[in-house]
């Protein structure tokens, strides 16, 4: 479900995650590919680390590299997880492709102390372009026709930031980036990746 | 016929065991021997072995032939040899027939050394902590401290657990599959109606048939047959047999559509070859199996103990031991942060489906045991 991200992207990426999850914190992380986040957290913060995969050929890469793995459908819910079970609760880059997206952000908040969320901000001015110029945006981070495109749930920035006030989520923080790079000016025109840290402002 | 990465030729051994066994149900078995093969070699500090546990009609002959003309390869060939997912290069395999049994092992079909005839219904109802003590005094006479791994599906994958709970220093990783960690009421259910088949054959002298020369069959053969409705999925004996006739329909109550005819083959090679002693106690091992139980059903705090690794995984078509049920192992590994992944095979099969040499399915196991290190 992951889309691809070009290389600098993504380990900045992944460095930020790193810098979210407590040493040794128990983490989910859900839509995990082949496992390749959760590694990078196990050999730099020996982290507990578990992934969640609905796809046959990444979750035969996680148990192929040894990491662990749970075959489901995030679809579903986390049912079968319990409450605040979890250190953090890492969505990275998913959060798009999903259909019950409130579903699953309100399972996450549910099940994890902490919920890491990132995903390609669609207000990027690229995006603003292509929309501008009449077509639907194709890009590195969105590199998907709209006819084959598995990203049903695209959101700005902005969009986000309403969806957590309306949802009780407290932002505890946000980075966005492009190419890498950390971007401060004007986040929802020049951002292209944005990665927040929540909790629930509810008592779970 | 000896196939490529097949074990070849391979010999039942039997180990004698003089030490009595205290068995769960407050008696004892004052002697007793266990049947079992092995596959590949023993490495020198001992940490390759897995073990292999059997379900309700299995036995200790796992792979291999017994001829160079054996056309029947043991049970779970296609997943155990050189090259193949559970590899005898890097691995040794033991296979044993469990406590019960009629492949060898003691059992009500085997002499009772205290009146030199068949135990019959005097041998004992044994559970799967039964088994599990006996197969560590193997593992003891085979001068094995700790398994690299123990491996099963159905009944198998429940002494797989039984292992990780009972003696969590002996065992590095548990591979269980199609599984649960108790059996639901519709699931005992089948075991009773089973049960009932046999126990009501006019043959079956409250289990001492052996006495009168006869078995029974007719119990046995039942009892399969219904065995063999719940293993498979409706979609597979859709595809299988649909309504498809043997012939045309006569208005008989004869073998008339092919899947009666699949059926009754079924049973009478079963009840041609099993002992009906043998089935009850099996399928009474399969209900009374309850780790959670002492815990008031709480499967995490019976499984806090456990320090192996784990691999789960189940059949999406499998009704008899579904991925629920599964998943409730998952979860309470889950709870005590046990390392533990868990796949979910679509596959057609049914219950059976842990027994095929599906691609993607051979592939995880393959993927999980190649990772496993072993010493020299």
């Amino acid at each position: 479900m992951q889309n691809n991200v070009n290389i600098s992207n993504f380990r900045q990426d992944f460095a930020i995650i790193a810098n979210w999850v407590q040493f040794g914190a128990k983490v989910l992380d859900l839509g995990c590919g082949d496992g390749q986040l959760l590694r990078f957290l196990c050999g730099s913060l020996e982290v507990k680390g578990y992934g969640v995969e609905k796809d046959d050929s990444n979750v035969l890469n996680c148990i192929a590299h040894g990491t662990n793995v749970i075959q489901m459908d995030l679809e579903d819910g986390l049912s079968g997880f319990e409450n605040q079970s979890f250190d953090t609760v890492i969505l990275s880059q998913t959060l798009q492709a999903m259909h019950n997206t409130e579903k699953i952000v309100t399972e996450m908040l549910r099940v994890g102390r902490e919920v890491i969320v990132t995903f390609p901000n669609f207000g990027y001015w690229r995006n603003r372009i292509q929309i501008t110029a009449g077509r639907m945006p194709v890009s590195k981070t969105l590199p998907y026709q709209w006819y084959d495109t598995p990203n049903v749930h695209l959101c700005t920035i902005n969009d986000f930031n309403d969806f957590c006030k309306n949802h009780n989520i407290e932002i505890l923080q946000r980075k966005v980036i492009t190419e890498g790079k950390e971007v401060t000016l004007l986040p929802n025109i020049l951002g292209n990746l944005a990665m927040y840290r929540l909790k629930s402002r509810k008592a779970i | 016929m000896s196939e490529i990465n097949s074990v070849g030729i391979v010999a039942p051994q039997t180990a004698h065991f003089n030490e009595a066994l205290p068995l769960k149900s407050g008696g004892s078995l004052a002697q007793y021997d266990l049947v079992y093969e092995t596959y590949g070699i023993l490495n020198a500090d001992k940490s390759n072995a897995v073990l292999i546990c059997h379900a309700l009609s299995g036995n200790h002959h796992v792979a291999g032939i017994y001829s160079e003309n054996d056309k029947y390869p043991g049970w779970w060939d296609n997943f155990i040899g050189p090259g193949k997912a559970l590899d005898t290069n890097k691995f040794f395999v033991i296979g044993l027939n469990n406590l019960g049994g009629c492949h060898g092992s003691s059992g009500p079909s085997s002499i009772n050394p205290e009146t030199g005839k068949p135990w019959g219904s005097a041998f004992p109802i044994v559970t799967v902590e039964d088994w599990v003590n006996s197969q560590t005094r193997l593992m003891d006479h085979l001068g094995i401290q700790k398994l690299a791994a123990v491996v099963g599906g159905s009944l198998g994958g429940m002494q797989c657990l039984q292992w990780t709970i009972a003696y969590p220093q002996r065992v590095r990783h548990a591979l269980i599959i199609a599984s649960a960690p108790n059996l639901t009421a519709q699931n005992m259910a089948f075991n009773e109606v089973a049960r009932q088949a046999i126990i009501t054959d006019p043959e079956f002298h409250g289990g001492d048939y052996y006495a009168h020369g006869v078995v029974p069959r007719r119990g046995l053969r039942i009892a399969r047959m219904l065995g063999h409705i719940t293993y498979l999925s409706d979609d597979v004996m859709g595809e299988k047999f649909g309504r498809k006739l043997k012939d045309t329909i006569k208005y008989s109550f004869d073998v008339e559509f092919e899947m009666e005819s699949y059926l009754r083959y079924q049973g009478d090679k079963f009840a041609g070859s099993f002992d009906a002693n043998t089935y009850l106690r099996m399928t009474r091992a399969l209900d009374y199996y309850d780790p959670a139980l002492p815990y008031g059903g709480d499967l995490s705090q019976a499984l806090s103990r456990a320090q192996a690794e784990f691999l789960i995984v189940s059949f999406t078509s499998d009704w008899r031991f579904s991925p629920t049920r599964s998943r409730e192992i998952v979860k309470a590994l889950l709870d005590n942060e046990s390392k533990v992944s868990y796949a979910e095979v679509t596959a057609a099969h049914g219950h059976d489906a842990f027994l095929m040499p599906d691609p993607h399915y051979h592939a995880i196991l393959r993927s999980y045991l190649d990772k496993i290190q072993i010493g020299s």
